[in-house]
Formats: structure tokens, sequence, C-alpha cells
């Protein structure tokens, strides 16, 4: 989130899309509702009639997959009715800036950007014109034809009503209607918010479909504003948190770049990462890489090495080479790994195209499943289709503690840090995974000790202070209070900073002091001012708002530096008076801000833009990082009921890793697009009382009576005309795999009008797996559920596809078919 | 003491559940095997082990769409209450709260409160021979906390406090809401204490009855036979029965006075 969850209560306008937040994000109905009480409209854009859609203003369905071509022909609308907010447009984002004119659009370019090669998108020609001293081209009237703002309005002029509602089969009253009413949100002084979730990243256009919403926000001075923002829901109580320290792959903690082997020097590494610019009053914080960069190499090896060694021990990415989920069980199916550790996770029913995943498990000789409970990845050798006798891994099961049997940080949607303690002992054996990990640490390090290896001293050299030392040098229980301490980072010389002297061993108070020439640590600079001399202030309480919209800002902690509310440079115009008078982010009282912590705002007038954290100091409508386009285009998913891309020659986005490809591929990554097989739109979602796969909830017995069967729900058409009544069993079949669901009969669905033709879509939960049925065999031992719940994994059925930016998988729009059970 | 009411604004109802489970965390009330009759609904009614229950219900909108209806049920605490008149045992009173209270002890399960109900809320266990059914946590609401269910409640879809308040509050939001909205229960048999301000139209909602009426009491008159009539324990129960005046006894009123 941009914003944070109370915010929410101070937006005019809310649309809700790739999200059913009141089933669940139940408590961000609390804000919606209090907004609501004050006028403010909800819009629900979903495929099927939600809890959210039931308490909005608004409702517009649409087919799963087709988000870009909706939001797109808002785009189209709001340019066409210039309804952008100018001032906030002109000087805020980079619609002034004159693009290469050898850039080309999807529209003249066949479905794609200037610049594809074999699925890569050279990017050379999504560039921006500069004059002799290197600053970017622009013109103010954004009327020069390549400005961004014209290639915009060329680019979106494709997305008409009419062709969008062919293509997403959205009523097209209904579509102008949302149109109309999110866009009075660019009205100077009014906010629109937009809460998504998984419903918009699980596509092969995810990041492209929170690009257009991006686009949009800035076009309607959205951004940086109280009850505006990009809020991304978070799937996780800590999903924020562990993003922020690394979750994935090519980025380590605070967003830094993985190393990659071709950058073999830390010198080399700051150099191609430190963004520069010729922009003469932009901040371009990134400037400040190399601080960061030697912060993190001082909190994983202290003194023990210099920086450049400490690079040297951290692991590298071969160019070019993707090590996403996907690539991993692809490897993994392939025969490519001996073992893996599944850690609080359950890639057996959470993993794309389940049945691949389950098979890739019987490939490696030993598996460590730490969880709380049993679950179908510990256990996948006895699970349905499988010969334990045929299966040579070895399982190793770790009981790890629960959320309340440990003490430490949750980081929420709102970027707030929130300090947890321990109200219980963990059962039996069961461990902290903090401990879990420095057991596993120091045994690694022993086996190095002793037998050498590669790069032996990024284990051996690693400091590992996280708690008092026993007499044998060893840490008997990791305190997380010291581990929150190195996120934060100390002096580890006494320095003067700004003026100031910090001695040896004190905490940073904040990143603005830490340094690139070793002599400060911070295991994320982000966080750092989490944990200062003054204390844990993710552990602060104060109840108290003194900022008049919720800001709280005593309360618990938020990075960065506790700023509520990023961008809020944005929140003021060009002589520093807030657009909203009635929600002031910050406000100047004649010699400072007042409000929230300001994002690097000098005195009003200083004509610094807004947004530091690029570059150029504005925000992207055209926006080059991306691996697949500058703007969005809408493709299809890559299993989609229509044989034409009704917008270009180019069904899918190109810029995807396909292995469904001959010769790339394995027999379980087929696809099915277009076949009369497989006729049918399948979406995957949650219920309120189950959560992820189910590991957590399908053991309580208090959710499994509420929600204890695996369901599918289909509209009363489908239902007719498949002869499947109402809490009937039906199978639900793709390519890849097929599960047993309990029919729910529902006018929630309905039919798509697309193109002329009739398309159904059903929906699917994916909480569920065999673990806790009561049909499978129980031995002695083996635990049962109070409440036995039914059904298999929803992810038996998705494609093994990701998103070209993330390779998050395309769990949301899929083919399959629905059959009465019993019935060939 | 004030009376005290508990308001279901089903407006501002999500359908999460949460005050269904809290009802069964505060009252230790366990889960039975269930099964997907083709609803989110579950169980399918109240049940001994059940107490409050979110119903759903799909309606057309009359525009080709459709409304998904959320109304939690349970207790409605009436003032004239059918089953504190029915119940030979004394297993059940008016509160000083003007609620319904239990004393489980007492019940020896011959349903005359199930069928008296005239909204079905109570309901028998097999197992234990007893009848079941929401007290507004009424412990809790000795110890001024309010009860679970609204505790859980994100929205503001349930609110408690005062009566009046409450009454106060619902007419409000109806005449906000607007359209069909109106507030049910003010004047149903002595005046509710749940009460809801309801989007569409009473009869339109599954198992709310648009004037619920409560029989004619029998017991007044009989009181000493229902006893027999009721399986004829006339031992300890008749004799605790007759020995004891419900109006003597600590945070009880009798139902006249609500």
């Amino acid at each position: 989130m941009t914003n944070h969850w109370i915010d929410i209560r101070n937006s005019d306008c809310i649309l809700i899309m790739g999200s059913n937040a009141a089933s669940n994000h139940p408590i961000s109905f609390k804000y919606v509702t209090e907004a609501m009480g004050r006028g403010a409209k909800l819009i629900s854009v979903d495929p099927r009639f939600t809890q959210t859609s039931s308490k909005a203003d608004i409702y517009a369905s649409l087919r799963s997959g087709t988000d870009i071509a909706f939001l797109g022909g808002m785009i189209k609308y709001l340019l066409d009715n210039n309804l952008i907010q100018k001032e906030y447009v002109v000087n805020y984002t980079n619609a002034s800036f004159l693009v290469n004119p050898k850039f080309k659009l999807p529209g003249d370019n066949k479905g794609v950007f200037s610049g594809l090669t074999d699925g890569k998108y050279d990017k050379s020609t999504w560039s921006f014109q500069k004059d002799a001293s290197g600053v970017v081209k622009k013109d103010k009237s954004l009327k020069n034809p390549n400005c961004v703002y014209q290639l915009l309005k060329k680019h979106y002029s494709r997305y008409t009503p009419d062709l969008v509602s062919r293509i997403t089969g959205t009523p097209k009253n209904k579509l102008l209607e949302v149109y109309k009413e999110y866009t009075k949100t660019g009205k100077v002084g009014k906010a629109g918010t937009i809460m998504y979730a998984m419903g918009w990243t699980q596509h092969t256009v995810g990041t492209q479909n929170i690009r257009t919403m991006a686009m949009i926000q800035l076009l309607l001075g959205n951004m940086g504003v109280a009850g505006g923002g990009v809020n991304a829901l978070r799937g996780e109580s800590n999903v924020q948190g562990s993003t922020d320290h690394c979750l994935l792959f090519h980025i380590i903690p605070g967003y830094l770049k993985t190393p990659k082997e071709s950058l073999p020097t830390l010198k080399a590494y700051n150099a191609k990462y430190t963004p520069t610019t010729k922009e003469p009053k932009s901040l371009n914080w990134w400037k400040n890489y190399a601080k960061y960069s030697a912060s993190l190499m001082r909190a994983h090896y202290g003194t023990n090495a210099t920086l450049e060694e400490a690079y040297s021990y951290f692991p590298k990415l071969e160019d070019g080479k993707n090590y996403s989920w996907l690539t991993i069980f692809d490897k993994m199916y392939k025969g490519d790994f001996t073992g893996f550790f599944a850690w609080g996770q359950n890639p057996a029913c959470s993993g794309a195209s389940s049945n691949k995943t389950r098979e890739a498990m019987s490939k490696v000789d030993w598996m460590v499943n730490v969880n709380l409970f049993d679950n179908e990845t510990g256990s996948f050798w006895k699970g349905p289709g499988m010969d334990p006798k045929k299966i040579k891994t070895e399982v190793f099961m770790l009981p790890c503690a629960g959320p309340i049997e440990k003490e430490g940080s949750i980081t929420n949607s709102g970027r707030w840090m929130q300090w947890r303690y321990k109200a219980v002992n963990a059962p039996g054996v069961a461990l902290p995974d903090s401990d879990i990990v420095t057991e596993l640490f120091y045994k690694v390090k022993e086996l190095y000790e002793k037998k050498g290896g590669p790069l032996k001293e990024a284990i051996t050299k690693m400091t590992w202070d996280y708690g008092p030392m026993g007499a044998n040098g060893k840490i008997k229980h990791v305190d997380t209070n010291m581990v929150a301490k190195e996120i934060n980072g100390y002096f580890l010389e006494d320095k003067t900073v700004k003026g100031k002297l910090f001695k040896k061993g004190t905490l940073v108070p904040s990143f603005a002091y830490l340094q690139d020439d070793g002599s400060t640590s911070s295991g994320n600079w982000l966080y750092c001012n989490s944990y200062t001399e003054k204390g844990n202030m993710a552990a602060r309480r104060g109840p108290k708002d003194t900022s008049g919209i919720g800001l709280y800002s005593d309360w618990a902690w938020c990075w960065p530096v506790n700023r509520r509310i990023i961008y809020n440079g944005a929140s003021v115009d060009m002589k520093g008076n807030p657009w909203d008078k009635e929600h002031p982010v910050i406000k100047w009282n004649g010699s400072k801000w007042t409000g929230d912590i300001p994002d690097g705002v000098p005195a009003p007038g200083s004509g610094r833009p807004p947004f530091i954290m690029k570059p150029h100091g504005v925000g992207s409508i055209f926006g080059p990082g991306r691996a697949d386009g500058p703007f969005s285009e809408h493709y299809e998913p890559l299993e989609c009921p229509v044989e034409k891309n009704l917008m270009s020659p180019q069904m899918v986005n190109p810029a995807v890793t396909r292995w469904d490809k001959v010769g790339t591929g394995t027999n379980v990554d087929a696809r099915a697009t277009c076949d009369p097989r497989f006729p049918f739109v399948c979406s995957t979602y949650r219920v309120s009382e189950h959560w992820q796969t189910g590991v957590m909830t399908r053991w309580c017995p208090w959710l499994a009576e509420m929600q204890p069967e695996m369901f599918v729900e289909m509209s009363k058409e489908l239902a007719r005309m498949k002869g499947i009544k109402n809490g009937e069993r039906a199978i639900v079949k793709s390519i890849r795999g097929e599960v047993e669901a309990v029919a729910i009969v529902t006018g929630r669905f309905k039919p798509f009008k697309l193109n002329g033709n009739v398309v159904h879509q059903v929906g699917i939960p994916w909480h569920f797996g065999w673990v806790t049925t009561a049909m499978r065999k129980y031995v002695q031992g083996d635990k049962k559920p109070e409440v036995f719940t039914s059904g298999d994994a929803a992810n038996l059925l998705t494609p093994f596809i990701g998103d070209a930016n993330t390779m998050i998988p395309e769990s949301k729009a899929f083919m399959v078919n629905v059959e009465k059970k019993g019935v060939k | 003491m004030a009376e005290k009411m508990i308001l279901v604004d089903v407006s501002k109802c999500t359908g999460c559940r949460g005050c269904q489970l809290a009802c069964k965390q505060w009252n230790g009330n366990p889960a039975k095997q269930t099964k997907n009759r083709g609803t989110y609904q579950n169980p399918p009614d109240l049940q001994p082990n059940t107490w409050t229950l979110i119903r759903f219900q799909e309606i057309s909108d009359g525009n080709g769409g459709v409304k998904w209806l959320f109304r939690k049920d349970g207790c409605m605490h009436c003032t004239d209450a059918a089953c504190v008149e029915a119940c030979p045992a004394d297993a059940l009173f008016k509160t000083k709260f003007g609620t319904v209270g239990v004393r489980r002890e007492n019940c020896i399960g011959c349903e005359a409160c199930v069928e008296a109900c005239p909204f079905g809320v109570p309901k028998m266990d097999t197992e234990t021979e007893k009848a079941f059914r929401c007290d507004m946590c009424l412990s809790r609401m000795e110890n001024g906390l309010e009860p679970a269910c609204v505790k859980a409640c994100a929205t503001g879809a349930l609110q408690f406090g005062n009566k009046s308040d409450m009454l106060k509050i619902a007419h409000k939001r109806a005449k906000e809401l607007g359209g069909n909205a109106s507030v049910y229960g003010e004047n149903l048999l002595g005046g509710l204490h749940v009460i809801y301000v309801l989007t569409e139209k009473v009869s339109v909602y599954d198992n709310l009855p648009v004037k619920p009426v409560k029989e004619a009491s029998w017991k007044n008159l009989f009181k000493p036979f229902g006893l027999l009539a009721a399986g004829g324990i006339i031992g300890p129960s008749f004799l605790r029965y007759i020995s004891h005046d419900p109006k003597s006894e600590g945070t009880e009123i009798s139902k006249t006075e609500g």
C-alpha cells in the first residue's frame, strides 16, 4: 500500500477490483464503511458478484483476465473528456517527456511494442529525448506528438467502450457508469483509491494490470494524497515484511538488486544500480544506493570482511536466468535438485499445476517440511495417485512455533511494522523459525569449517550475534530484538555525520545517516529508524491521532521513517498548498511541515519534483522499467475462450516465459485454449473462513464447520445446460487435472456475452487439500481433524505460466470443463 | 439498570461470520461435521452448538442482477418472551438488561421453549437433553462488556448499547438508507432486544416472521401441571419450582418489568 488501512476512510471513491475485500480482508470494510458513511462511492468490478459487490454502489462484471481492456477504456474516457488533474499531470508525472521517435506502439506494430525479438524486448527505443546537457526534453503544453501524454492518448484511443465491452463482457452502460464515477476523483481536492489483491497479480499481465491503475491514479492526481494511492491488500499478515526483507529472487533486503555474475565487484554493482539524472531539481534518492548496499554487507559480515570481500560472498544470479517459483519446480521436476526446504508453505497445494509440483517432490532425495501441521507437501508421498514404495524422497518434519508462540514483528499491508509478544510456549519440541535457522546455520558452518568448500567464508565469516553466547560460542536462543536492531543498523566506529558524533555500537537514527565507507551496518535500509537509541519503535502503542486524517503516527512504526503516506510531496500543489484542504497530509506552518513525515519535500516553492524515488522526480506514466512494455496492452490469458485477441494479432503477452512450447516443456505443462473440451473460464479465490492452502484453517473445527467442502460456483444457466443441481457433486477438469466439488448454483455468476458469443465462467476456492478429508487412509499416529473437509487443491487445474515481470502464476484465468459427478 | 440492545444493521454486514465464530469461541461451543449444501450458510440452521448464524440469501434486484443478503440470526430477546413464560423449570428468566438469561442446570429438556419461540430459536440437544440459545453473553454484560458477537464485528453492522440509543441510531440509519429500509423489532412482542435495520421488506427475509406472535400462554394458568405434561419429572424440579420465586434472584426481573 502506498497509503494504509485507516486511510481508506478518507477516500471519495473506492474501486475494488481484483479483490473481494469484504470477504478476504474483512477488517478493511471498517474503513470502507466509514468512507461510505461520509458519502464515498464504492465500485466493485469482479467476474462474480461477491460480498464486496453486495455492498457496492456500482457492480460491473468482467471476464477474468481482461482488466487491462477495462482500465484502458477508463484511460481513454478520462483523456477524451479531459478529466485529468492537469496541474498534477504536467508537473508531477512524465506526461510532458518526449519519447524516442523510433518508439512504436502496439497499434502500429502488430500488437507489440518496438524492440521485440524471440520473446524479449530490446528496450532501446523505450527512452526519452535529451538535450545537449542530458536533461530530458519536455513539452509542458502536452501537444508534441512524441510526448508521453500524446502517445498515451494514441495508445488507448483503441480501447473504445464498444471494443472493451466485446472483450470483457461488461455491458457498455456499466463500463461508462464506472468510468464516470471513478474519474470524478480527478477534481482537485477529491481522492479515489484502488484496493486490489491476487485478482490482479495472478495473470500473465499481472504487473501491467497494476501499472494501468497506477497510470490512472497519476492522471487523476490521486497519488500521495489522503484517501488515494495504489493499495495492494496483502494476502498474508506479514507478506509485506517478507517482501521488504527479500522474499523474491531478484531483490535483496530493501529492494536492492540481487548481485549477478556479470557484476563481480561491489564497485561495479553499485555503478550499475545507482541511477543518475541531469534533472536539475530532482533529488533522485536512489543516488544513495552505495550507502545501503555497503551497510547491508556490514550487517551480514560485520568487520569480519572488507566490503568487497563481503560482496564476493553474496550469491550471484547467472545473467538472464530466472530463479522464480515456477522455474524451481520445473527444475525439480526435471531432476535438477537433490533436496529442498518447504518452510512455512505448502507447495503441493499452493503451486500452479499441483500435479507437476507433487511429481517434482518425488524427484528429490530429501525434503524438510517446516510447518505447524501435517500438510499435503510433507505427506505428498502417500497422497492421491502416489505409490509410497516407488518414492525415494525422505521427508523430515520440523514442527515450528505458531505466531503467538514467539516474539517478533509483522509488517502489514500499510507498511506498519508492529511488534508482537509471545503469549504461550510452543508445544512439544516445536521451535521458533529463528531457532531452527540458527541450529541449521551452526551445522552448516561446522561442515564448512571441517570439510571446506567453495566460498566457505560466505558462511564461516557471517556474524550471528542474536543473543547471549554460551561457552561454546553459540547462542542458545535467538533474541528477536537483536535481529530487529541489526535490521535497523549500528555505527561500527565513532563517526561524525551531519555535524554530530555517533559512538561506535550505537543504533543509527535513520537511513539518512547510513554510510558507504563501511562505518555503518543496516540489514535493511528501509527499516533504519525502526529500532533506535530511543527504543523499539514498532512496539509503540500511542493511541492518539493528532493528524486528523487517521495517521496514528505514534502507533507502531511505518517504513520509511514512519511516513504513513508515501509520495506525500504530491499532496500539495506547486506552491505547497494541500490539494485537499479537508484532508491535508502535510501542511507548511511558515517554518516547517506539519502532519505526516514529508517525503523529501523542501520549503514550498522549491520546485523539487515530488516522486523522489524516481531519478527524474516524477511519476511514470511511461514506465520503461517493465519487461513487457512502457504502457499496458490487453493480451489474452494463456488459456482463454476466444480465438482472437480483438485488440491486436498478438494473442498472449509476448514477454512471458513459456513452458508449453514444444521441446521446452513437459507433458504436464499442456494448455488448452479455445478448446471445446474445456469451454469455461475458471478463476480461483478465497473464502473468509480459510486461509492460503488451508493448513492453518482446515485443522480448525470452527472454520471447517462453516466451509467444509471444495465447491464450484456457476451460473444458473450453466447448471441448467450441464444438468447440475444446486448442492450436487461435480467434477471440474482442466487439461492438467481435476477436482471434485459441490456445485453452488447461483445468480451471482452470469454468462458473459463476448463479441456475440455466450461464454460461461465458474469459480473455485483454493484452500482445500486431501490431508484433512475423511476418505483418505489414516494409520495409527495420524492426526484426524475434528471436522473433515472434502476436496483437493484448486491448483491441480491451474496452468504453469507466470507474469512477464514477476513470474507469479496465472491462477485467475484458465479454462475448464464442469460435469455432474458420475457423468462422462 | 437501563435496558440493553443489539442493533443489527444488515446494510453494513459483509457476511464475514466473525460474529458466528466469536459466539462459539466465547461460549465454548464445539463444531460439528457439516457439508456444503450449495450455499455458504453453515450450519444450515441455528443448532444447540450454534447460537449465532449468518443467513445467506440471494434475491433478484428486479433488474437482471442479484442482491446478496446477510442476516445475523439468533435469539431476539423479546420483552414479552414466550420462552420464559413457557419454561416450567425456571431455566429461562428475564435479566435486569431486559434480555433472556439461562439457568442451564435447571433445563429439563421439555422443549416447551422450542415450541413457544415465534422465531424458532431455541434448539434441543439430544445428547444432553437440554435446549440451547444465545443469552446475549450475560456474563460479559454483567462485567460491562459488549456481547462477543458485537466485539468481533469489524464494520459496525453490530452495535450494542442502551435501548434508547440503539433505537435512535436505527431510525436514523433506516431513514438514511431510504427505499424499503425499516427498523424491525421495536414494537414486536413488547419490544425485542435485538433489532434490525433491514434494507428490504421484512417479508423478503428467510425465517423472519413479519408479525411474530406469542401463542396464548397456558403456563400462567396451568403452571404446575406443565411440568407434569412435560414428562412428569415431579421430583426435584417441581419442588424447586414451587419453592423459588424467580423475582427474588440476583440479577433477574420479572417479565412484566421489561
